[in-house]
């Protein structure tokens, strides 16, 4: 175990798209803290074969990768091992994001920061905004690319400083267009997903108010200045003082609920509101919960868990009773559910949850979350 | 920056036309930063270079007395026009960049007064002519001195500016980069305590914050253009859009309250719509307006919606202003299992397609 040490500091720099130059801002910030007298190390860099970073990085220590055999093919990945027994003080690794060969010690990138922090050792990362996990649904519906190396919310907010990384959608596609960024064939195949005009357009938007978000979160932490107007908003004397919000995601076997998840967690996460995720079974016990239901109340609960909420499975008869029964012990003040599936039964002849809840949610706000289509 | 909003159609109809009569003009490029040294100067030179490198016809037509070295780099390799001068103050030499009609024009620190006996007052109404004569033009400019924002600058640095330009002139920007540097809070600075240190990080950070936020608005803006030129109608803009449906009857102010509050967290936009009914009760038309006025008085914008069917009505307007949280109220009397079956709740729920519903308690 290592000595008790302040753990090291994050830096991520926030992108919207590959070629944006996050990872030629940070090697100027390594070249920089390197000529103060920084001890800077690159523990893994990805060159994607583009000239002007692959150039950024001499001068610069570079920590071998690690070969590692999957299948028959070789990988290589981070050497956190050897980044360790280096021990810099300050460690550049690309691609926070970046999901681990199977067999590695740790499933993500982002799991080996870790390990480098909590051994005192400053990193600075790479990685851009479709991988948020809070921002999957809404990258899909802008892009129609469902991004699977996704990066727990609460990951990047544990990140001391969060600098975006901007650059124009017209410079980016011409340096697409000019062959800087990506191979032609890549380039081809891009222009047909990410990069289109409308779509980078809209996540670099969702970029800048991310990193707005970013910043503001950790305004809490530093002085207030003299002005009361510190805040975005002037808070007039007739708003009351903000209530204390609690949110309740309402979790179902559907997949749906990856949706609801991640959008009552964000609410939550911005309304700076405590979060639960509930999912209700009939069954005396949850072993005879048929299967394929289990496993996937299970899948959505753990992934609630990994969001950092707080996930129970509750039995009840009824389960818009168990619910509420649950949210008023808890001090919920608004439920989130999903939105009821169109059937082919009239409507009048169906128990629908979404009426039972709203019919006993008498103190409370129910929030039915839209599905997110593809326009 | 609670009170922008999303244009109506019959702006953006001007917009277009105004874009289409823009043809001939100059595009415009602006780096926005928050303060002084975050590198704004340097990364519109650092464009000019690149731009002369690839063949473009760059000059500088204004630049800051500069001390770094890169920045005095990346002048010796770019042509210059001098400045004027009037009364010994320095002004942008317009007419000789007009003679001399270079593709790009890189102009330092839009917000610049010029010095009595100008032609312009200020160096932004320069920029406008030149982008009016096809010239491109390049520039930085701070958030602290753009018009808008000034009074809410001032009461995080408690400096007060003179120099400004609209924010009308950076929204119709071609591209605007934001310049993110976040301050170095790490070391202390000289001769100043820990408490001044903190309260300088919060005061960038505030400033800092304001400028990321002013980029997302102009973006947002780009892209509704970008949608509305393309005949798209999709919702996907990053800002979320709160629309209060009110009634005579409803509890308006909790809605309104936390439709405030949420628009402030997430820096989005605030709408409190009416349908309106024909021949209204005198105490319900009293209790509408005395919503409405709450509405207002919370910086909400206020619509009276048109149309015979309410639910119709609100959906068409949500759809429209790419709403993206639609809160109404229901009331729970006896029967409500039925009642809310078929109800405009339900309609509402079943009509809102990509928004969410927000159901609260009457």
């Amino acid at each position: 175990m290592q000595p008790t040490q302040p753990r090291g500091k994050l830096k991520v720099f926030l992108g919207y798209a590959a070629g944006v130059g996050k990872t030629y801002q940070m090697l100027s910030e390594a070249h920089e803290l390197k000529r103060k007298g920084h001890d800077v190390v690159v523990g893994y860099f990805e060159p994607h074969g583009r000239q002007d970073t692959i150039a950024r990085t001499e001068g610069l220590e570079m920590i071998p990768r690690r070969r590692v055999e999957y299948r028959g093919t070789a990988f290589e990945e981070m050497d956190t091992a050897a980044i360790l027994a280096r021990h810099p003080e300050v460690a550049v690794v690309d691609e926070f994001p970046h999901t681990n060969v199977p067999g590695s010690e740790r499933a993500k990138r982002w799991q080996d920061v870790d390990v480098l922090l909590d051994a005192g050792i400053d990193v600075l990362t790479t990685m851009n905004i479709q991988h948020l996990e809070s921002l999957n649904d809404h990258v899909w519906q802008i892009s129609g690319v469902r991004v699977r190396e996704t990066i727990p919310d609460w990951v990047v907010q544990q990140a001391d400083q969060v600098v975006m990384v901007d650059l124009a959608p017209e410079a980016l596609l011409n340096r697409l267009l000019r062959g800087v960024v990506y191979s032609p064939e890549r380039a081809k195949k891009a222009l047909e997903n990410f990069f289109q005009e409308s779509t980078l357009v809209a996540l670099r938007e969702l970029a800048l108010r991310q990193a707005a978000h970013e910043v503001e979160f950790r305004q809490d932490g530093l002085n207030a200045t003299q002005s009361a107007g510190s805040g975005p908003q002037q808070p007039s004397e007739e708003i009351p003082a903000p209530r204390v919000e609690r949110i309740l995601i309402h979790v179902t076997p559907d997949p749906s609920t990856a949706m609801v998840i991640r959008r009552g967690k964000r609410m939550a996460d911005y309304l700076h509101a405590d979060c639960f995720a509930v999912a209700v079974h009939k069954q005396a016990d949850a072993e005879s919960v048929p299967a394929p239901e289990r496993e996937a109340l299970e899948r959505h609960l753990n992934f609630a868990r990994n969001l950092h909420i707080e996930a129970r499975l509750l039995q009840g008869d009824d389960v818009a009773e168990t619910l509420l029964e649950f949210a008023r012990l808890n001090g919920v003040t608004q439920l989130f559910l999903a939105r009821p599936q169109e059937h082919r039964v009239p409507a009048f002849l169906r128990r629908n949850l979404v009426h039972e809840v709203v019919a006993l949610a008498r103190d409370m706000q129910v929030t039915i979350v839209a599905e997110r289509k593809r326009g | 920056m609670g009170t922008t909003r999303r244009p109506t159609p019959d702006e953006m109809l001007r917009l277009i036309q105004a874009e289409e009569e823009g043809r001939a003009r100059g595009r415009l490029k602006v780096f926005l930063g928050y303060a002084s040294g975050v590198g704004k100067s340097f990364r519109m030179l650092d464009e000019g270079r690149r731009r002369k490198e690839r063949g473009e016809d760059v000059v500088i037509g204004a630049i800051q007395p500069q001390t770094s070295d890169e920045v005095a780099d990346c002048i010796r390799k770019l042509e210059v026009v001098p400045l004027l001068f009037i009364d010994q103050k320095p002004v942008m030499d317009v007419p000789a960049i007009l003679k001399r009609h270079p593709r790009v024009c890189l102009v330092d620190g839009l917000a610049y007064d010029n010095p009595p006996g100008s032609t312009n007052l200020s160096r932004w109404e320069d920029v406008r002519d030149l982008l009016a004569a096809g010239v491109s033009v390049i520039t930085t400019i701070n958030i602290q001195y753009i018009a808008e924002l000034g009074p809410r600058v001032e009461k995080i640095t408690h400096k007060h500016v003179t120099q400004s330009v609209p924010r009308s002139f950076l929204y119709n920007a071609d591209e605007i980069v934001v310049v993110d540097a976040p301050p170095d809070t790490t070391s202390q600075g000289e001769g100043t305590t820990a408490e001044e240190d903190s309260a300088r990080a919060r005061m960038l950070s505030e400033l800092r914050e304001i400028a990321l936020l002013l980029a997302a608005d102009v973006v947002d803006h780009q892209l509704e253009s970008y949608l509305r030129r393309n005949g798209l109608s999709t919702t996907f803009g990053a800002q979320e859009r709160i629309l209060v449906c009110v009634t005579p009857r409803a509890n308006a102010r909790p809605m309104i309250d936390s439709g405030r509050r949420n628009a402030d967290r997430f820096h989005g936009e605030l709408i409190v719509a009416h349908v309106r009914q024909p021949k209204m009760r005198p105490d319900y038309q009293a209790a509408l307006e005395s919503h409405l006025a709450y509405a207002r008085k919370m910086d909400a914008q206020v619509e009276i919606l048109e149309g015979d069917e309410a639910v119709d009505a609100i959906l068409t307007f949500a759809r429209e202003r790419g709403v993206t949280q639609i809160f109404v109220g229901h009331s729970l009397e006896k029967g409500w299992l039925q009642r809310l079956r078929g109800s405009h709740v339900d309609r509402i729920i079943r009509g809102a397609d990509g928004m969410d519903v927000r159901v609260f308690p009457h």
